[in-house]
């Protein structure tokens, strides 16, 4: 039995209605518990800010598209380079740090659970070997079913059951979370080189719509009764005019679970641009946000833009081709066969540049026009829209509209006749920052009843003690105190362990990959299908018996088991 | 006893749907595979011990002793070089990389010697590619530059390319045009629609024409360029862009031949010029079966694919410095662990006597040319027949190789944890 004492800690735990209460936390044995015996460890928090660890809900980490983000920028690894010191493994990179960099600079950070925003099921495997290179998080996986052959026939079919228990079977086997869609029928038509120009644009030769992929994967979900709602990346993303694509797809969504949204819509940003061409893109964040206002059964994340150097990655393969062709730069592609796609391309925002500008004013403005914030995760599309590390200066530009108008100023002064930004007063508060990124991001998973993102008794004892006093810091005069504080944790524990203090990680760690199972019933099992497995044969160029990932992927794992309505 | 859906450990092909048959703990039968599947799984001169180099020839040893001799050896060595790889599984190869991190050493992988350009040309442009299910569902031209798949990776054309059977074609093999672009009429090219021989050092010239022909500029092509004809090469152009989805191959007759780097570089930017046309992908043909795991598994841990150097604590990547013949050349090396390959019988002549001179130790099944440069060699289970693991296939798809009889050696991550461990507490940790 292990204890340990937090005391003097003015604690913010939105799932629990805390709000900088100074109190005591005990923790026994990893987890949350009433009180503990006076031979527990004790660590005074001194008033310092603690919250629960912080969850990121949609960032790209692991798997083969990140790897090859590591594997074709070798000038993006010496950007971010670190010896070997004590627990810590070296690390390399900046944008797609190695996956003991990732992991170490989360934890410095105070964050101690992710979403990986898109695995191929094909490469599952892939992302496993990296979950376990990544010690001090525990893990989850989208799981991408975009562009995956037999869903779409099932759909096209109108078996929404047939769907549902092919993407069940998916989970199970490739141990994913949740049900990932990326520019849905998009990442098919590209096998051609092609896309699909809006959500009623037919996927060639599957004869469906991206509207008909989202309607029925959100039945599908519930079917499953998945912890998580479907994930997407809607259509269109990065094109101006786009936002209408985006409010197309927010009235497709009804409200079907009563727990959480029904959709979760990833790095809105990216698809909330007016006009129509690269000349009069602007922001149309204010239509967006009025849609989501509206519609509790939608929750999103920003996918903020900040300046600088970064990659974008992203299941999205013609997007990224596109993007390629105004930039220029260098362009990787890796489309998977029956299921999806993926493409990267190195990109610099620039704070001269009218796009890039308008880009970064949008994000903020979500979250700033998006009244609850419960509906709102504080995301970069990490690396898509920055770097991760980026955080702490999104949370102090939320904070405070003086820092806000001062790096206004600095960005193309034309920004100001294509965004509402300028005319925003709100300032977030110490609460919403915490609702961002650990109330709402384990609410939208559906993970708070495994304890996480809170720091209620029973919960995981994942807390993060930040060297700031919130009763002694306006956030709205104090832009730097905050970005300091962010950006380096105390104490960040892990499972009731100290896993990093100011930065220095203090142990080796071992992650906790979750994932469901959906419990299906014999007639729907595409175990004992036999045109299911006759297709699979015939064209994967993997047998089906060496799909799955084996356990040896998993050795310590959260299974989430649930009853499917099938 | 029948296994089926058994994972070939030996090319990049990493076929997955062989059935191999198994009595009393041998394999008596292999079907399916091609006959460098058949003689890997029916291979029987595994050594039974470790063992040391005396005076006269060879001592058996324990494992303890061999592991201990390893020990010594690296926490001795200045430059001390960890190189192979791509003959073992990716959870082996992890732990090697955090070996060469705790010795201050350098790892590098068989990529510096095939397809290290491939990666430089990759670093500089990127790559446009795709998973080989694709390219058999939907290609309808196939080229293979430099390489011949009949021979290097025999059920290549038939599990993914011209013989396989392909989703959107009625009938492959009539439908699929197959390019073959190579120095001599190799058994590949004889079964080709089209074979385009060049004079030894024109690929870069005819990417080059190739591409501006793509481009509309044919005019500035001149009537032939290294030894093909301008008529010929605007077919081919044609029949690329009339295509659906065209997928290239190389291997290293693109690679390691004049121009190197910049022949792949070239190549890639073909696709992209043809990518503004219609669909197309482009793969190299690794040789090793899991070569590419190494790049993977390196990069994930270290952030580079090959050749990278610990010395200095941080990840140092510089290859033509930090790649293993290189360094042999340059004779700084001062200490060897080799596993899952063969340089003694790949590498120039001046870096196999600098392995002879140095302490080496292999971690190997069965005696090979490089036993002989070595001071002790450490036998192993064979990954993929008596130890199982992870491995990636040429086009990156992770599967996990099996094991199908049960082994009477420790495998290869094993003795890597034991060395790993000893090590740690050398050290104090
Ligand atoms: S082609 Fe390669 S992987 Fe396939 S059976 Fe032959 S040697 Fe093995
Ligand atoms: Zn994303």
């Amino acid at each position: 039995m292990t204890e340990l004492l937090i005391r003097n800690a003015c604690v913010i735990d939105p799932l629990n209605d805390i709000c900088g209460e100074v109190m005591d936390i005990a923790v026994r044995d990893g987890k949350i518990v009433e009180s503990v015996g006076s031979g527990a460890e004790v660590i005074d928090a001194g008033g310092s800010l603690t919250m629960p660890g912080g969850i990121d809900s949609h960032t790209h980490i692991c798997g083969t598209k990140v790897n090859f983000g590591r594997y074709m920028s070798p000038e993006d690894m010496r950007a971010g380079r670190t010896a070997r010191r004590g627990h810590m493994h070296s690390t390399s990179g900046y944008s797609v740090p190695t996956t003991y960099g990732t992991s170490y600079r989360y934890s410095a950070m105070g964050y101690t659970t992710a979403l990986e925003g898109a695995m191929a099921p094909l490469e599952a495997r892939h992302t496993h070997e990296e979950f376990t290179h990544t010690p001090l998080q525990d893990m989850m996986a989208n799981t991408l079913f975009d562009g995956n052959w037999p869903i779409m026939q099932a759909i096209h079919d109108g078996d929404i059951r047939r769907a549902a228990a092919i993407v069940g079977w998916t989970l199970s086997a490739v141990k994913g979370f949740a049900i990932k869609l990326t520019n849905p029928g998009g990442t098919e038509a590209w096998g051609w080189g092609k896309d699909v120009a809006s959500i009623r644009d037919p996927v060639p030769h599957f004869e469906v719509t991206p509207a008909e992929i989202i309607r029925a994967m959100i039945e599908a979900n519930e079917m499953l009764n998945l912890p998580h709602s479907v994930h997407l990346h809607c259509n269109c993303l990065g094109k101006p005019g786009n936002h209408q694509c985006t409010l197309e797809t927010f009235d497709l969504v009804p409200n079907a679970n009563n727990k959480r949204q029904s959709l979760y819509a990833t790095h809105v940003q990216f698809h909330s641009y007016g006009g129509s061409s690269w000349r009069d893109i602007c922001s149309r964040s204010e239509e967006i946000c009025r849609a989501i206002n509206s519609k509790p059964q939608i929750v999103i994340d920003m996918g903020q833009v900040m300046f600088g150097k970064t990659t974008t990655m992203t299941a999205d393969g013609p997007m990224e081709f596109n993007l390629y062709r105004l930039y220029h730069n260098k362009w990787s592609n890796h489309d998977v066969e029956l299921e999806t796609g993926s493409g990267i391309i190195p990109v610099y925002y620039s704070r001269k540049n009218l796009v890039n500008s308008i880009m970064w004013s949008i994000g903020l403005e979500l979250a700033l026009l998006t009244d609850n914030p419960w509906q709102c995760i504080l995301s970069t599309d990490n690396p898509n829209g920055a770097p991760f590390v980026k955080y702490p200066e999104i949370m102090a530009l939320l904070m405070s509209k003086r820092y806000r108008n001062e790096i206004f100023g600095t960005v193309h002064p034309d920004t100001e006749h294509n965004v509402p930004l300028a005319a925003i007063d709100r300032e977030l508060t110490w609460n919403d920052i915490a609702i961002m990124t650990r109330g709402a991001p384990a609410k939208a998973l559906g993970i708070e009843d495994l304890g996480k993102g809170h720091l209620g008794e029973g919960a995981d004892a994942d807390i993060a003690i930040y060297p700031i006093n919130i009763n002694e810091t306006d956030p709205a005069t104090s832009a730097e105190e905050v970005i300091r504080a962010f950006g380096q944790t105390d104490y960040t524990i892990k499972r009731g362990r100290v896993v990093c203090r100011q930065g220095t990680c203090m142990v080796d760690g071992k992650n906790t990959t979750i994932w469901v199972d959906p419990h299906i019933s014999e007639n729907y099992s595409m175990d004992h299908d036999p045109e299911f497995a006759k297709n699979f044969d015939r064209y994967y160029t993997v047998r089906m018996s060496n799909y799955p990932v084996q356990e040896e992927y998993i050795r310590r794992n959260l299974c989430i088991e649930t009853e499917a309505q099938l | 006893m029948k296994i089926n859906d058994v994972v070939c450990p030996f090319c990049g092909c990493l076929c997955d749907d062989l059935e191999i048959t198994v009595e009393h703990n041998r394999i008596v039968a292999v079907d399916n595979g091609c006959t460098l599947a058949n003689a890997k799984f029916m291979s029987k001169e595994q050594l039974a011990s470790p063992i040391r180099r005396t005076g006269e020839g060879w001592e058996n040893i324990s494992y303890d002793e061999a592991i201990q001799y390893t020990v010594d050896m690296l926490l001795d060595a200045d430059r001390p070089l960890l190189y192979g790889w791509s003959g073992t599984h990716g959870e082996a190869q992890c732990i090697g990389v955090h070996v060469s991190e705790l010795v201050g050493g350098i790892i590098d992988s068989t990529t510096s010697v095939c397809h290290g350009p491939s990666i430089l040309a990759i670093q500089e442009v990127g790559h446009p590619g795709c998973t080989l299910g694709r390219v058999k569902n939907r290609a309808d031209v196939v080229i293979y530059w430099g390489c011949n798949p009949l021979e290097a990776h025999p059920r290549h054309m038939s599990r993914y390319t011209t013989y396989a059977d392909g989703y959107f074609l009625q009938n492959a093999f009539r439908e699929r045009k197959v390019i073959v672009v190579d120095v001599r009429e190799t058994e590949t090219a004889r079964v080709a629609d089209e074979f385009i021989r060049i004079k030894e050092g024109g690929d870069y010239a005819v990417l080059s024409a190739l591409r501006a022909i793509v481009r509309g500029k044919g005019d500035v092509v001149p009537e032939s360029v290294a030894g093909v004809s301008r008529s010929q090469l605007e077919r081919i152009v044609t029949l690329c862009k009339d295509a659906k989805f065209g997928a290239i191959f190389f291997g290293l007759g693109l690679t390691m031949t004049r121009g190197k780097y910049k022949n792949v570089r070239n190549a890639i930017e073909l696709v992209d010029e043809l990518s503004r046309h219609t669909k197309f992908t482009i793969t190299p043909m690794r040789g090793h079966w899991n070569v590419y795991g190494s790049n993977e598994v390196f990069t994930w841990m270290t952030g580079y694919p090959y050749a990278i150097d610990f010395c200095r604590g941080i990840a140092f990547y510089n290859p033509g410095e930090t790649s293993a013949i290189d360094l042999l050349a340059r004779k700084e090396c001062d200490a060897c662990l080799i596993i899952g390959s063969d340089p003694g019988a790949h590498f120039p002549r001046g870096c196999v006597e600098h392995l002879a001179e140095i302490p080496t130790v292999v971690i190997d099944p069965v005696p090979t040319m490089t036993t002989a440069l070595a001071d002790v060699q450490i036998p192993v289970a064979v990954s993929g027949i008596d130890a199982d693991g992870t491995a990636y296939r040429m086009d990156g798809v992770p599967i996990r190789v099996r094991k199908v009889i049960e082994p009477t050696l420790p495998n290869d991550r094993e003795v890597l944890k034991s060395i790993h461990a000893k090590m740690k507490e050398a050290k104090g940790q």
